[in-house]
């Protein structure tokens, strides 16, 4: 599956003061909490992150409210789709309007039937709605199937993608794997995959890119309207 | 409306959220509560679709949603009738499982949930109640408790309990409790029954009027609606819990709960029956619960690296807790006090200094909460060999005639009955001779209690919401009027012989039938009816008479019993 990466990243975090005593806890919060969510730094959703050994120690910033600007270094997976990319996801739902497929468990996809090649045609079965291939009437595509689709596109907002059919080397995974001959492009299944395939799970790295990363300040992490930033400032002050 | 709906729903994709603007505005204001099952379930099936269509509508298709956790005004009003339970069974179930439905389409929209759960709450602080706000409040938080146990309770269970919290808090804090209270500083003694005068003499008059004279009643908070309000969501609290014992989630509901009070109520000193949702809890399951509880009390009292205030918050509350529980076994009472004497002791042994309240603020309240849980439960334990012997196996003595001298620091009225107890079980005799002239408080306690006063913080007193606490907690409480002091041995020997003593004190095991023991333990042969049991709950008071100081916020107080313990 194409759209994940793995960037090696060079951060900046901000700490505050209160948690000065656990410096690796509050480091691996500010972390957790960019987890999916689009971010412009990385140009895509965060999914993972390993951190090398944070320093112990770091910088206190002056001003009114005094953080630890502490450098590390993380390894962070990154999931940005882009248009004509290749993705695999989940169908939870099919109409015969629309697809509806979830793709690495949190994004959720959309491809309408203007989307979807002629091929294929919309019937009805023991009440569920699925897609057959006319040309191969064991190419199904319904609720529980793993597909391949192409992206048309994202938004990075609400992490909802569009997609298409039409390309011919898109459907169902299962029967594409199974008479494909020749892979050209990396391919990952997640998800209810065979075991056999298990080996190639984790992604295959597409490009592994250096990156002179730095927080800015302005960015979203230590938002004082927080409610546990403003706690730990209470608390600090009172304390 | 039907048969567009539908049409719609098989159009989402061309939805445009500008150009359709109005078309959307229409379709997200509608009222589920005002259609039939079919046009609702043709109206729920377009929300999905819209929601899993384009990112952009999930946050209004969400808010539609739970907007219909509310009812119009006037099927508000039938809610309790059979036309209104019909049209609550046919709206309520459908909402759910539509929003059951978006969060298997689109999985982030759970996340977003939450928060607009919390926007949407019909009372928000700072605001009077009125009665359309109490009704809407009540559904709103049958919805929250649905959300918190039903289909996707892992993503937003958590936070509807913490939210639920905060609003029990929130109300409980707008509850004026110096509006309600007459409180008497200057006669400071150690009471829970008050001994008025005026019903001494049967002052039937008093009783009439439906108050009593300057005295606390739960007569006075029920004509406050903020109260009645907490009042009917604690009720609604209380009775999610027991559903959730039934389902046997109730470890998993707690441990929320532990969560949400330690961020919220332990340091919320004007907190006086929020709290009472971890004493129910905790009378559901004292083995797991009653023992997370108190653990997780005891280890941030010891725990150093927390702040001075939660320290001392969490002692009085622990104290609070293993007097007042009745299902907490005399044995699981003497560990966690065994364990508040030790620290007590290492504090003594690392602190050579002389008394100062101010400096050693964690150890007089600590101290504080050792005397408090013994004027309770001292009785219970002497008779217990076992626990008598780890009773006098603690370094009590040692730690009252330390030099930090922390009887002399203490609340006088707690100080007093506590020696007079201790005297009376040969437990500790002071040397020194105590005047406190019916003092509750002094000088020195109020330095060792600080800003918040938390030398007089007792967290669960008396509940005074009365469906609250008559169905739920009451059978679970310890009454000072029915504990059993060591120095009223002669008089209870009688009664013990014809077992009409109205022992009401915990002496539970934890063994499976709690429910039984907890209500086995009732008020001997001399049960009163309910209404009696009021009237005489109406004559214990929790505070002293008069007019207020400034300052107090907690309204305990306990005297020694003036008259005999029987009825």
């Amino acid at each position: 599956m194409e759209g994940l990466s793995v960037v090696q990243a060079n951060l900046k975090v901000y700490v505050d003061p209160s948690q000065s005593k656990n410096l690796s806890s509050a480091i691996f919060r500010e972390l957790s909490a960019l987890l999916f969510k689009y971010d412009d730094a990385f140009d895509g959703v965060l999914l993972a992150y390993n951190v090398h050994a944070p320093e112990n120690k770091g910088r206190i910033l002056p001003g009114v409210h005094p953080f630890i600007a502490v450098r590390l270094e993380a390894k962070l997976l990154v999931f940005s789709p882009k248009p004509d990319m290749l993705l695999e996801g989940k169908v939870v739902k099919v109409t015969e309007e629309s697809i509806h497929v979830i793709v690495l468990g949190f994004s959720s996809a959309i491809i309408t039937d203007e989307a979807i090649r002629n091929e294929f045609k919309y019937k009805t079965k023991h009440g569920q709605g699925l897609y057959v291939n006319r040309s191969n009437r064991r190419h199904l595509i319904k609720a529980g199937t793993m597909i391949r689709f192409v992206v048309k596109s994202m938004n990075e907002e609400t992490l909802h993608i569009y997609g298409s059919l039409m390309p011919a080397n898109t459907g169902s995974v299962k029967i594409l794997e199974k008479f494909s001959e020749h892979t050209n492009t990396e391919s990952v299944t997640i998800n209810s995959t065979p075991k056999k395939r298990r080996s190639k799970e984790k992604y295959e790295v597409a490009q592994i890119t250096e990156h002179g990363n730095h927080y800015d300040p302005s960015q979203n992490h230590y938002d004082p309207s927080q409610n546990h930033y403003d706690r730990e400032i209470k608390k600090s002050r009172r304390s | 409306m039907q048969t567009s709906t539908k049409a719609l729903s098989g159009a989402v994709a061309d939805i445009d959220d500008l150009h359709h603007e109005k078309l959307l505005k229409a379709i997200f204001n509608l009222s589920l509560w005002n259609f039939g099952p079919d046009v609702i379930d043709a109206l729920l099936e377009l929300i999905v679709s819209l929601a899993a269509s384009n990112g952009k509508h999930v946050d209004s298709c969400l808010d539609m949603l739970v907007s219909n956790f509310t009812p119009p005004n006037k099927v508000l009003d039938m809610l309790k009738q059979p036309r209104g339970l019909e049209k609550k069974e046919r709206v309520l179930p459908r909402v759910h499982a539509a929003l059951k439905n978006i969060s298997e389409l689109v999985p982030m929209a759970a996340s977003r949930l939450s928060s607009i759960v919390l926007e949407q709450m019909p009372w928000k602080s700072k605001r009077n109640v009125d009665q359309w706000s109490m009704k809407r409040q009540l559904i709103y938080v049958e919805n929250m408790f649905k959300l918190e146990s039903g289909a996707i309770r892992e993503f937003v269970g958590a936070n509807m309990l913490k939210d639920v919290m905060n609003v029990l808090r929130d109300l409980d804090v707008a509850i004026g409790w110096d509006d309600i209270l007459h409180d008497d500083s200057s006669k400071g003694v150690f009471m829970i029954e008050l001994e008025d005068e005026n019903y001494a003499d049967g002052d039937e008059d008093a009783d009439a009027d439906g108050k009593l004279p300057s005295t606390l009643s739960e007569k006075s908070l029920s004509k406050n609606l903020t109260a009645e309000l907490l009042d009917s969501l604690m009720v609604q609290t209380f009775e999610h819990l027991e559903s959730s014992v039934s389902n046997k989630r109730l470890s998993e509901v707690f441990d929320t709960l532990l969560s949400s009070f330690k961020d919220t109520v332990l340091n919320t000193y004007k907190s006086k029956f929020t709290q009472f949702v971890m004493f129910y809890a905790c009378a559901l399951d004292p083995e797991h619960c009653g023992t997370e509880f108190a653990s997780e009390l005891i280890d941030m009292f010891v725990g150093g690296h927390n702040p001075l205030t939660s320290r001392m918050s969490a002692v009085a509350y622990l104290a609070s807790f293993l007097a007042r529980g009745k299902f907490l076994p005399p044995a699981f009472v003497a560990s966690y006090l065994g364990r508040l004497v030790d620290w007590c002791w290492q504090y003594c042994v690392m602190h050579d200094g002389d008394m100062n309240p101010k400096l050693h603020q964690v150890f007089y309240s600590g101290c504080q909460a050792m005397m408090y849980i013994l004027c309770f439960r001292m009785r219970l334990m002497v008779e217990i060999p076992l626990l008598k012997s780890q009773l006098f196996c603690m370094p009590i003595d040692k730690i009252f005639k330390h030099k930090l001298d922390p009887l002399k620091v203490c609340l006088p009225s707690i100080v007093e009955e506590f020696l007079k107890q201790a005297k009376a079980a040969r437990l500790f005799t002071s040397s020194k001779t105590f005047v406190f002239e019916d003092l509750l408080v002094s000088n020195l306690s109020r330095d060792f209690g600080g800003l918040e006063r938390l030398d007089m913080f007792f967290p669960f007193d008396p509940c005074l919401l009365k469906n609250a606490d008559r169905s739920f907690i009451r059978p679970n409480y310890v009454y000072w009027k029915y504990v059993r002091t060591t120095y009223h041995e002669d008089i209870d020997d009688d009664d013990e012989e014809d077992g009409s003593d109205g022992e009401v004190e915990g002496a539970a095991e934890f063994d499976d039938d709690m429910e039984e023991v907890i209500i086995s333990r009732s008020y001997g042969d001399n049960d009163l009816e309910m209404d009696e049991f009021d009237y005489a709950m109406n004559k214990m008071s929790i505070t002293p008479r008069n007019n207020s100081s400034a300052g107090l916020r907690m309204p305990s107080r306990i005297r020694p019993s003036m008259s005999p313990e029987s009825l």
